[in-house]
């Protein structure tokens, strides 16, 4: 995400520009952003079309309240906050439809973790990282998880955002971001590491050992 | 100075901290020693940063064919003007 954002005076240049009505700038000024909403909008969304569409709507309301934004974060976070709340809000109004309870999901686990195995996993093959296989393996761990934890590990570990940064786009705390944060890898390591059909003591959770090597 | 030792549970209470160097140094010091005698331990905490590592590089999700022509094209039609 760092790597690809332009330098703060362009960007800085680009917003300023796009404010005082050089529309058409606006595409370059998100552009480098586009992975970052769309991955945020999934953390929360589950699934790729809607996460597209609440990624176009993040951007249409990034254009239209761009004067709201003060610098007070960097600008990729303020995108990120944005895509979140638009995902929220659809995953409000879907519920309600669905006469679904909001909270479902979002029950934090009480009680310690307990691994049920403790499958050496020292290496990393590194052919296999670039393989689509990983990928997928991964991807497929991601979405296993519940959405409470989902969320903190997409902004934390995926988007390489702080613990505070996490917390202040949650809406959450710090202690319950390391909390979640701390589930949310144990729960991946279960999943990834070889010679085990991973569960979660004492949640409903469940899911299968998707690690492809 | 002996360091105290802690238990298995509380180790994993404290892995994320741990690996991401999170922790007040008194507290590292008896994860680390505690990791050294206890090969289950080092195994949840060697795939704990296999996992952070792994996702780490942001390629983890590629952005869907297409995604920024009709990026491109809702901000033209519904957006910019």
């Amino acid at each position: 995400m760092a790597a690809t954002a332009p330098s703060a005076t362009t960007e800085t240049d680009l917003i300023e520009r796009v404010r005082s009505g050089a529309s058409e700038l606006f595409y370059s000024l998100i552009a480098p952003y586009q992975r970052a909403v769309f991955t945020a909008a999934l953390s929360v969304c589950g699934n790729e079309a809607d996460a597209e569409e609440v990624a176009q709507e993040a951007f249409l309301k990034a254009y239209s309240k761009l004067d709201q934004f003060r610098g007070e974060c960097k600008f990729s976070t303020w995108l990120v906050q944005i895509a979140v709340n638009e995902a929220r809000m659809r995953r409000r109004k879907d519920r309600k439809a669905l006469y679904e309870s909001v909270d479902e999901g979002y029950r934090d686990e009480s009680g310690d973790y307990f691994p049920r195995d403790f499958a050496d996993w020292r290496e990393i093959p590194s052919e296999a990282l670039e393989q689509k296989q990983l990928k997928d393996a991964l991807a497929c761990a991601i979405a296993s998880l519940k959405p409470m934890y989902r969320e903190v590990f997409i902004l934390r570990d995926v988007q390489g955002m702080n613990i505070r940064e996490t917390a202040d786009v949650l809406g959450l705390n710090e202690p319950l971001v390391r909390t979640r944060l701390l589930r949310a890898r144990l729960q991946m390591r279960d999943a990834l590491a070889p010679g085990y059909d991973g569960s979660w003591v004492g949640g409903s959770a469940s899911y299968k050992k998707v690690r492809p090597f | 100075m002996a360091v105290i030792e802690i238990s298995c549970v509380d180790v994993w209470r404290e892995i994320s901290n741990y690996v991401d160097n999170d922790l007040d140094p008194v507290l590292r010091e008896r994860i680390a020693e505690h990791l050294k005698a206890c090969e289950h331990c080092s195994a949840i905490v060697d795939g704990t940063r296999n996992v952070v590592r792994l996702v780490g590089d942001g390629k983890t999700f590629d952005l869907p064919n297409g995604f920024s022509d009709r990026l491109k094209q809702r901000l033209e039609k519904d957006g910019l003007r």
